[in-house]
């Protein structure tokens, strides 16, 4: 009952005039950025976090909220008319999108995914609304080592998780630390890093780090590689659905979110592994299986719904531990940074009208992409043949802007393009870039936990773990860590017995 | 941690940055030596992480603490783990590249791994924003914004010289008075905005 007066406390700051302009500009942003090829969401909100010096924190954050609701819907545009989905979320959506799309069902399709977003963001913000005040509640009395246990979770999970390679994943991280290193030492004042340059005693700003790896690395890397035939989007007409769909769809839109939430909500590599287990379910599930493959309704609307309950999950780890679990999380984090505002149990007390007005101005913004979508769909549609050079161009531009609104610097956009040249590497051989921004942003606020922690215990590495929160924390750790070899030991003793077996029945033959 | 391929030695789009995926293979003997490093030159980014390591460490070696320890860890100690686990990881890698892993470039919807890499247009842009960098002081943003960006879609292969000059400088001075006047961010508007 609680959280449901926050709640319409929340609606009366998301429905001011001004806050309703920013949760519709958000998901204007967020549907064209979804639907523009090489665009993610985490590019986006990296790219708008300058924004966050002119702008007051609730409605950057509602407008960051619609971005990244807006990218899923029209990242599944882009998978079904286009087939090459650019964001690992859009996969599942072309698979059997597309092949509706050029079966002449293009429409179906995109209203299918349409209302599966609509209703996956619905129900995982419904369950954000009832989870997250519990689960920071439960928080509350949190200190020191167990944040430091949540940010070790944070390292290990996104290097260990997400990505085919450990070891890159963890290279990737070490090079986010070392960003996070350079400036002045928050507890003494010492330089780290800077080489004696004033410039650097500053640090390197989060903004920076992020548009770099995100903005300037994406386009370089795409500029080395950039294909020269686009493919020719499907023209499609505007989406609805026959009965029979609707039949077939108003399941999986249910199923979809129960799959898609949970899997947001832990450090589990985002929409990935939900969209694809949602494709499973209802591949087993439903009665046309044969059409699975060709073009099934069914596998588009479930995975669809899955992948915005899922951006819902990630809010709640971000909202009430801090933990990002997604990109898009770890770009939001930065901005709640750049505000001086620590996401975590204490948010809900201290910032009750940022936070409820950001997940009421969630439900809002479901409505509008959802009035916005289904009209809007060929003109949405139209932005896939926007001139590529036009699009890269556009994204360096940006990035330029972002970075010099920092501070007013040029030295900064010389500092962006390094990190930029620094991301464009990392894809070049397959380091992942998560790891290395979550480094750059959870890294100075872990080892400042950490001493702390450390001081009160006078020292003694027990400090870290005496309370049952962090221990819990801690066995999850030693699990995800340990999960591989956990896995080889099973297979051999597996292997073990069927030898075993084999050599008795050769003995006894 | 063990290290763990990735993948299986040549599935993993271009092996090398001139795209060599096809070269490395018929070089033959001759160019043994240059084939098998160009086969690995993900070792490039070991030496890297060990450098990194490196430059790390001694920076906290030198570090003059004795004044500022508060508590029982300093400002030294993070450094130290961070710089040693990136020679640790640099060896690793170096191992796991060795035994046959590589990294698996990154797809996208416009990028093409088939194709070689275009070292030409990475060199032309990075020149064009290394340029926007210098010019934003002198000329401006508005001028050296719509230069960027005239620049950038002409090293990424647009050559429309009527279109590519006008939506350059419309974008430019677009983000400007958003940016200067709407948001209160404000950006150096130059000689152009002293004339205006």
């Amino acid at each position: 009952m609680d959280s449901l007066n926050s709640l319409i406390d929340g609606f009366g700051t998301a429905l001011t005039p001004m806050n309703l302009l920013w949760a519709a500009i958000g998901v204007l942003l967020g549907t064209a950025i979804g639907v523009l090829p090489g665009i993610g969401p985490a590019m986006a909100v990296a790219l708008l976090l300058p924004v966050t010096y002119g702008l007051d924190p609730t409605g950057a954050f509602i407008m960051f909220a619609g971005i990244y609701y807006g990218a899923m819907f029209g990242g599944s545009t882009t998978s079904i008319l286009l087939n090459t989905p650019g964001e690992s979320a859009a996969v599942v959506a072309a698979i059997e999108g597309n092949p509706m799309a050029k079966g002449g069902r293009g429409a179906q399709a995109l209203a299918a995914a349409a209302i599966g977003h609509f209703a996956g963001g619905m129900i995982g913000t419904i369950l954000l609304v009832v989870l997250a005040p519990t689960v920071a509640s439960l928080a509350i009395g949190i200190g020191a080592p167990d944040y430091f246990a949540i940010m070790v979770l944070a390292f290990i999970a996104v290097t260990s998780v997400l990505g085919a390679s450990r070891i890159r994943g963890i290279a990737s991280l070490l090079i986010g630390l070392t960003i996070g290193l350079v400036g002045l030492d928050q507890m003494t004042g010492q330089q780290r890093l800077t080489f004696g340059s004033l410039h650097l005693a500053d640090g390197v700003d989060v903004v920076i780090v992020a548009v770099g790896l995100f903005a300037i690395g994406e386009a370089l890397w795409v500029a080395a590689h950039l294909r020269r035939s686009t493919g020719k989007p499907i023209p499609v007409g505007r989406p609805w659905l026959g009965r029979a769909d609707l039949k077939r769809t108003w399941k999986p839109w249910l199923r979809g979110p129960v799959i898609g939430f949970p899997f947001g909500a832990i450090p589990a590599g985002g929409a990935e592994i939900p969209t694809f287990l949602s494709y499973v379910t209802e591949k087993r599930l439903s009665k046309h299986r044969d059409q699975f493959g060709k073009g099934a309704i069914e596998g588009v609307a479930g995975p669809e719904a899955a992948a915005s309950a899922s951006a819902a999950g990630t809010l709640v780890s971000m909202l009430t531990l801090g933990l990002p679990t997604t990109a898009v999380a770890a770009v939001m984090l930065a901005a709640f940074q750049q505000y001086g505002i620590q996401p975590g149990p204490l948010l809900f007390e201290r910032e009750p009208e940022l936070v409820w007005g950001l997940i009421a101005s969630l439900f809002v913004g479901m409505v509008l992409l959802l009035a916005l979508n289904l009209p809007l769909a060929p003109v949405w549609a139209k932005l896939l043949r926007i001139p590529r050079p036009y699009l890269y161009a556009g994204i360096l531009f940006f990035a330029a802007v972002g970075a010099y609104a920092v501070g007013g610097e040029s030295l900064d956009l010389v500092i962006l393009l390094v990190i930029g040249l620094i991301g464009f590497g990392m894809r070049r051989y397959g380091l992942p870039v998560l790891p290395a921004v979550i480094g750059v942003i959870l890294g100075p606020a872990a080892e400042q936990q950490l001493r702390r922690a450390l001081q009160i215990s006078d020292g003694s590495v027990t400090g870290l773990v005496n309370t049952p929160f962090s221990v819990t924390v801690y066995v999850i750790v030693v699990l995800i860590v340990t999960w591989p070899l956990i896995g080889r030991l099973i297979a051999r003793l597996r292997g073990d017995r069927k030898t075993a077996e084999e050599s008795r029945t050769v003995s006894g033959g | 941690m063990t290290t763990e391929s990735t993948e299986p030695a040549g599935s993993a789009g271009p092996a090398g940055p001139a795209g060599s995926a096809g070269t490395a293979g018929t070089a033959g003997a001759s160019g043994g030596a240059r084939a098998w490093l160009r086969e690995r030159s993900e070792l490039g980014v070991c030496v890297l992480l060990f450098a990194l390591g490196v430059l790390v460490l001694t920076d906290a070696l030198t570090m003059d603490v004795d004044i500022a320890q508060r508590g029982p860890i300093g400002p030294r100690t993070v450094p130290f783990v961070v710089g040693a686990g990136l020679l640790l990881v640099g060896a690793l890698l170096a191992v796991d590249v060795l035994r046959g892993g590589r990294g698996e470039a990154e797809g996208g919807e416009d990028v093409d791994l088939d194709e070689p890499a275009d070292w030409r247009t990475v060199l032309l842009l990075t020149g064009v924003f290394l340029a926007a960098a210098v010019l934003i002081g002198p000329l401006g943003f508005p001028i050296a914004g719509a230069l960027l960006f005239w620049g950038a879609a002409y090293a990424l292969g647009s050559r429309h010289y009527d279109r590519d000059p006008l939506i350059a400088a419309g974008l430019s001075l677009f983000t400007y008075f958003v940016f200067d006047n709407l948001l209160g961010v404000p950006l150096p508007g130059g000689p152009l905005m002293g004339v205006l």
